[in-house]
């Protein structure tokens, strides 16, 4: 299995401003001074290696998609945030006019998880299949409320694909092609649900949107279990500890320091910081990872835990 | 874990020791609590001795994120003191040492409580 990150961004979708592009032009030259490049692979190749990562990149972007590829004709993507819309061009740009078939899985129903699916292209092309999985019972009425009007000029009665809305129940295990999924209930307003996928002895946790109250032992037993051993924890790290567990305590969401505890708990192998805050700059965010990371290893047992964190375009081979 | 207490003036210091985590807080919230209830009112203060704290999980620091709040509705003060170096640390990583006034030794904490604290504590 692949995971690809279309988008990763909380709440609202961000981008960088002309400001912030001039100033990594600036800082980029200033740390290539002295250098000559014959071409543009020369420099392209000095930008991949030697800058640093908060000049290269940018942790993004769009709200919630994470796809995960799977041997097989058929796509299983996690949340239609507006990543939906690049995970879109890429469906069609592989099927090259014949049509896809899609497996969604929905962790809740709100606008930044869903707001992407209006401009999903395969929606729009006839003979495209798509399967769209969840626990909620307001799944289709959600849908179906963002295109109504005046919000949105296609209703949803007007796309081209067939759309089916599958009903999942919570910690029942469901095999779609040869992945087994498992829904799992979060603390989120209105609810929300990770996902565990397994394939072929590997296995992705998608839990976003997700609050864990630290004095419950048995829900953090609970969540130990559900990403117990798994090569992917994709978490919902969207604040530092002291913002979770104070001005922002019950708004439904974690920190990079809780996901660390929970993974050490379970084994898991890979844990990959998502769901950022948008007020967040990519140097931020870059300090939260590092501190994940010094957390860890302050607290590691036998087996150390990789620590990442998520941005649009990052690719993770199981 | 073990939590002794001790007045100087208007000031109590917490000393706390061992491993504040998930199996060890919920005692320890409530005797925390407890003190501040009685102790951080009108201008009272708790100092925390963490000198003796080997670790503390986001369990335990959710501890001191209570007490803190409790200590503001009541108009008292909260401060820790004397962290080991990996504590300290994870207070960075938490960003608890923004929501703390982190003091370097006891002594310091009571400085800023009150003269009337230190003096106290100097005495012994």
């Amino acid at each position: 299995m692949r995971v690809r990150f279309w988008g990763t961004r909380g709440s609202i979708p961000v981008a960088l401003t002309s400001a912030d592009m001039r100033d990594r032009l600036a800082q980029a030259l200033l740390q290539a001074s002295g250098r000559s490049f014959a071409n543009y692979e020369e420099a392209y190749a000095f930008a991949a290696s030697e800058l640093d990562f908060s000049l290269t990149h940018t942790f993004g972007g769009h709200t919630p998609c994470v796809e995960i590829e799977a041997p097989g004709n058929e796509y299983y993507v996690c949340d239609m945030g507006s990543g939906a819309r690049p995970f879109g061009a890429h469906v069609l740009a592989k099927q090259a006019r014949r049509p896809a078939t899609v497996n969604i899985f929905q962790s809740h129903v709100h606008w930044d998880h869903i707001m992407g699916f209006p401009f999903f292209g395969p929606a729009y092309v006839p003979g495209t299949k798509i399967r769209i999985h969840g626990v909620h019972d307001v799944l289709e009425q959600a849908y179906r409320l963002q295109q109504s009007p005046p919000c949105f000029p296609v209703p949803f009665d007007q796309l081209g694909a067939s759309i089916e809305f599958v009903k999942l129940e919570v910690d029942k295990p469901y095999r779609v092609n040869d992945i087994t999924v498992t829904p799992h209930l979060q603390l989120h307003g209105g609810d929300s649900y990770g996902f565990r996928f397994e394939r072929d002895g590997k296995s992705v946790v998608y839990s976003t949107d997700s609050e864990h109250k630290l004095e419950d032992r048995h829900e953090a037993e609970a969540f130990a279990g559900f990403f117990r051993n798994a090569d992917v924890v994709i978490f919902d790290a969207m604040y530092a500890l002291a913002e979770a567990i104070s001005v922002k305590a019950d708004w439904g969401h974690s920190s990079n320091i809780v996901g660390v505890e929970l993974c050490q708990m379970a084994h898991a192998k890979h844990l990959v910081l998502f769901h950022h805050e948008p007020a967040n700059n990519d140097a931020t965010l870059e300090g939260l990872l590092k501190e994940a990371r010094r957390f860890e290893e302050l607290t590691r047992g036998d087996v150390p835990l990789k620590v990442s964190a998520a941005y649009d375009g990052l690719e993770i081979d199981l | 874990m073990n939590f002794s207490a001790r007045r100087y003036a208007n000031a109590v210091v917490l000393r706390v020791e061992g491993r504040l985590d998930q199996d060890t807080c919920d005692a320890f919230r409530n005797d925390l609590l407890g003190h501040v209830e009685e102790s951080a009112h009108g201008g009272g203060a708790i100092v925390l001795d963490l000198s003796g704290l080997e670790y503390v999980s986001s369990a335990g620091l959710r501890c001191f994120m209570l007490a803190s709040r409790q200590a503001k509705t009541q108009k008292g003060r909260i401060f820790v003191a004397a962290l080991q170096p990996m504590v300290a640390e994870i207070f960075e990583i938490s960003h608890f040492n923004l929501v703390f006034q982190v003091f370097g030794s006891v002594k310091e904490a009571l400085a800023a409580v009150s003269a009337d604290a230190v003096a106290a504590f100097q005495k012994g």
